[in-house]
């Protein structure tokens, strides 16, 4: 009779990247191990949905971490417990079958995190989670999943639920998440489990190359080595034992209602970035020319939610309409949010060192805190702005005040929220950043380009602020 | 050309976006929040891909994957959060994927605070995570460059199958500059020589770090130290300003080289023969043209750092210790000041 071998579907006929090998069709897993049997019934569900060509295979740290030898897809290999971002990765940047192929300290320990969260997320990728309630790859250490009461390497009394915790319940943890659409735990241990985990491990597939979305099988797998059994010991033990503390069965089957998650097509043309930035908006430079213009350093500091950040930026946006060297500077973070915020804003003919300004030309103040903060960094021959509502203010010598009414100079021009308005028409009056008037306009223009209700208003609030200045400052 | 202001944490992304970049995977750390912010904001109105990951662990491998697949991918943080990402960096540097890395630094060690500080110097040119890697650094002083520097990595990690870290700090990531947009956006191309695409031609194909066979990964590490051995020939950049005549030469990158740009400019003005040179990689460092300073016969070197002196040993390795090194440096999340490095200059030259 001749002889015929039934090859596997979807696995190589020989494993070269084992390395140089008397058996080059055998694979590196231990007698007894459940691996085999979940590689061939995954292999054969990629081979008869005729997926090999779309699918990614991304194998764990642990026994699996070279299932790459097996599978004749495309292969990644990654970090202890990373496998569901990884395939997250790829499965977000294209559309393809991702399989995130883990063991249970690396799915339920070092990365239940990513496990969770990829589940809770709905990734479009189906995770076969191998139960053995042992560490294989390191030497038989206790697993997240290990029994009551067993021994391990790590337990050598058996786990004590005191100190060592209980047994962690993936497919029981992750139905609690609405996005998954298929959860069910199955056993390699007999025949009859094999081919209901094969049906599952089937199941599983067919969503994925509908591009459904989530999947888990979790699979009850013997580790003879490991435990100290024999295979079939292995194997009873798991139907007698492992079952009672992990009932086999489905958790969740939303295939009917799940529909295909769709990826978008990356646009990367010059023309859609030009739109999306609105570069057709930008306008040129104005024409400026003032051969006395100095570089000035402005220090800009109030209470947050008095306008101050957005001083310096209607400042900054000013000297840019006029093509200077500029920078702005915040004071950022937890600063922002209450309490005293500052910024910096220097302008410049020529390319601009530190954006930090420590001793201002110019400081606006919109509170006394600041005023105090700053007021004795101000250059010689500096001027300091402050609001008139601070009420009397000891300066330094040889620095020049001017008291603004700035928050009832905004009310009276109709606008209470534009003292900081009042202050930049105020440097524009004096004259103090050698910036013509078209600048300031342009900048409130921009400013407000996403209120434009609010630009008239502002501008009003900008000539108020002149006239006040032309009647009031000598 | 258009010309606008842009803040430096979103010029990052302009940049990314113009490389050809359709994958962001981040999480939130002050003062790199904007960089996560502008992604979400335009990565999906170009059908490209924003995800909010759980984590840097995950940002990183998510990344990894993204990498693996053949994309270009990036993602921004700060220190600590740097810190997390070492595990996936190394994975990376073993599997030789092509990756961005952003780095807005704040000041440490642990939580610190979110002033800007340079103190990822070593963790981030040295390597930071396992193995025998180093990752190309390149370092921009501007919002310009933080949006042409991300551009450059990105050229730099697909030529050399690496990733590359654009190395910035707070200050440069919340300031504003004016900023002129890039010309022409790269259209991206997969490798299906390497890449796993999930496509026909990339089946055959596999991303891994691991070597079981210690002569494999014997030969496979020489393999990798003659990669950085031809980046460090071939891509090693350096601004020079003033270096010609100079018998001090300031040595600063990032905004630190801004300051010491006006301190440089203000000796000069006393009449100080005064020189700032300005490693625009950090890994590779510019060890020719600073061995070419130390080489003349007045020479010292001020290492200007907001770091406890992380490049100023590295520059000592340049010059092989020919010429006294000083150092003037800030910690703890104030910027380094003007008159700090003045007195420096002014101590070195009397």
């Amino acid at each position: 009779m001749e002889e015929k071998i039934i090859r596997t579907q979807g696995i190589y006929s020989e494993f070269p990247r084992k390395g140089p090998s008397a058996a080059p069709a055998a694979t590196h897993y231990c007698p007894g191990c459940g691996h085999g049997i979940i590689h061939k019934l995954i292999a054969e569900a990629l081979a008869d949905f005729g997926i090999q060509d779309k699918t990614v295979m991304i194998s764990p740290v642990g026994c699996a971490v070279f299932a790459y030898y097996y599978f004749d897809a495309g292969n990644i290999q990654v970090a202890h417990g990373r496998a569901p971002a990884v395939a997250t990765g790829v499965s977000r940047a294209r559309d393809c079958v991702v399989i995130s192929y883990q063991g249970d300290g690396d799915l339920a320990s070092i990365g239940l995190n990513e496990t969770l969260q990829a589940a809770n997320r709905g990734e479009k990728i189906a995770v076969f989670f191998v139960n053995n309630t042992v560490y294989g790859m390191t030497g038989g250490q206790m697993a997240p999943t290990t029994l009551i009461g067993e021994k391990t390497i790590t337990c050598p009394d058996g786990r004590d639920p005191l100190t060592q915790g209980y047994p962690t319940h993936m497919c029981e943890l992750i139905s609690t998440l609405k996005a998954p659409v298929f959860v069910e735990r199955v056993a390699v241990s007999d025949i009859k489990n094999i081919r209901n985990a094969r049906r599952a491990i089937r199941k599983a597939i067919e969503i994925q190359a509908e591009g459904k979305g989530y999947t888990f099988v979790e699979i009850l797998s013997p580790c003879p080595t490991n435990l100290g059994k024999n295979a079939v010991a292995n194997n009873e033990w798991i139907n007698t034992e492992m079952v009672k503390e992990f009932p086999l069965g489905n958790y969740r089957d939303r295939t009917a209602e799940a529909e295909h998650v769709e990826r978008t097509t990356s646009d990367f043309s010059t023309e859609s970035l030009e739109k999306l930035f609105e570069l057709d908006s930008i306008a040129a430079p104005i024409e400026h020319k003032d051969p006395n213009f100095k570089e000035s350093q402005v220090k800009i500091a109030g209470f947050g939610g008095q306008g101050v950040l957005s001083l310096g930026t209607m400042l900054t946006q000013a000297a840019q309409a006029v093509g200077k060297q500029v920078s702005w500077y915040p004071s950022y973070g937890p600063e922002q949010r209450g309490g005293t915020s500052n910024c910096s804003v220097i302008i410049s003919n020529d390319r601009i060192g530190s954006p930090v300004v420590y001793h201002p030309d110019l400081l606006v103040a919109m509170n006394r805190p600041s005023l105090e903060k700053f007021q004795n960094d101000v250059k010689p021959g500096g001027i300091i702005m402050y609001d008139a509502i601070i009420g009397d203010v000891e300066l330094p010598k040889g620095v020049k005040g001017v008291a603004v009414p700035a928050q009832d100079l905004a009310i009276q021009a109709g606008n209470p929220r534009g003292a900081n308005t009042i202050m930049l028409g105020v440097m524009l009056g004096l004259g103090l950043t050698g910036l013509p008037e078209e600048a300031f306009q342009t900048a409130l223009a921009a400013n407000f380009a996403k209120k434009p209700k609010l630009i008239p208003m502002n501008l009003e609030v900008l000539a108020f602020a002149q006239k006040w200045v032309k009647e009031n400052v000598k | 050309m258009a010309t606008t202001l842009v803040k430096g944490n979103t010029a990052v992304v302009i940049g990314a976006l113009y490389a050809g970049s359709d994958c962001f995977f981040g999480y939130p750390i002050t003062p790199a929040s904007e960089v996560l912010h502008e992604a979400s904001a335009f990565y999906p109105k170009l059908g490209r891909k924003f995800l909010q990951a759980e984590s840097e662990e995950a940002s990183i491998n998510m990344c990894y994957g993204a990498a693996a697949a053949g994309h270009r991918v990036f993602t921004a943080s700060s220190g600590p959060g740097i810190s997390l990402m070492q595990e996936g960096v190394s994975y990376m540097a073993g599997a030789e994927l092509p990756c961005v890395i952003v780095d807005i630094m704040r000041a440490g060690p642990g939580l610190g605070n979110i002033g800007p500080e340079q103190g990822d110097y070593n963790q981030v040119v040295k390597g930071g995570g396992h193995g025998n890697y180093k990752p190309i650094v390149v370092a921009p002083n501007s919002v310009q460059e933080m949006c042409d520097f991300t551009m450059l990595a990105f050229d730099l990690a697909f030529k050399w199958k690496t990733p590359v870290y654009v190395l910035a700090d707070g200050v440069l990531g919340q300031m504003i500059e004016p900023f002129t947009y890039p010309e022409k956006a790269v259209v991206p191309k997969i490798d299906t020589g390497w890449a796993v695409a999930g496509i026909p031609e990339t089946r055959e194909n596999l991303v891994t770090s691991i070597f079981l066979n210690f002569d494999q990964l014997g030969k496979f590490n020489d393999y990798l130290q003659e990669k950085y051995a031809k980046i460090a020939t071939e891509e090693a950049r350096v601004e020079m300003l003033n270096c010609d005549d100079a018998e001090i030469v300031l040595v600063a990158y990032g905004i630190s080289s801004r300051i010491a740009k006006t301190a440089m400019d203000d000796a000069r003005k006393a009449g100080l023969k005064v020189g700032l040179f300005r490693p625009i990689t950090l890994n590779p460092f510019p060890v020719k043209e600073a061995k070419a300073l130390a080489a003349r016969d007045k020479m010292t070197f001020i290492s200007v750092e907001m770091s406890n002196g992380q490049m100023a040993d590295d520059l000592r390795l340049a010059i092989e210790c020919k010429k006294q090194v000083k150092l003037v440096n800030r910690l703890g999340g104030n910027l380094i000041e003007l008159n700090q490095i003045s007195d420096a200059i002014n101590a070195a030259a009397k």
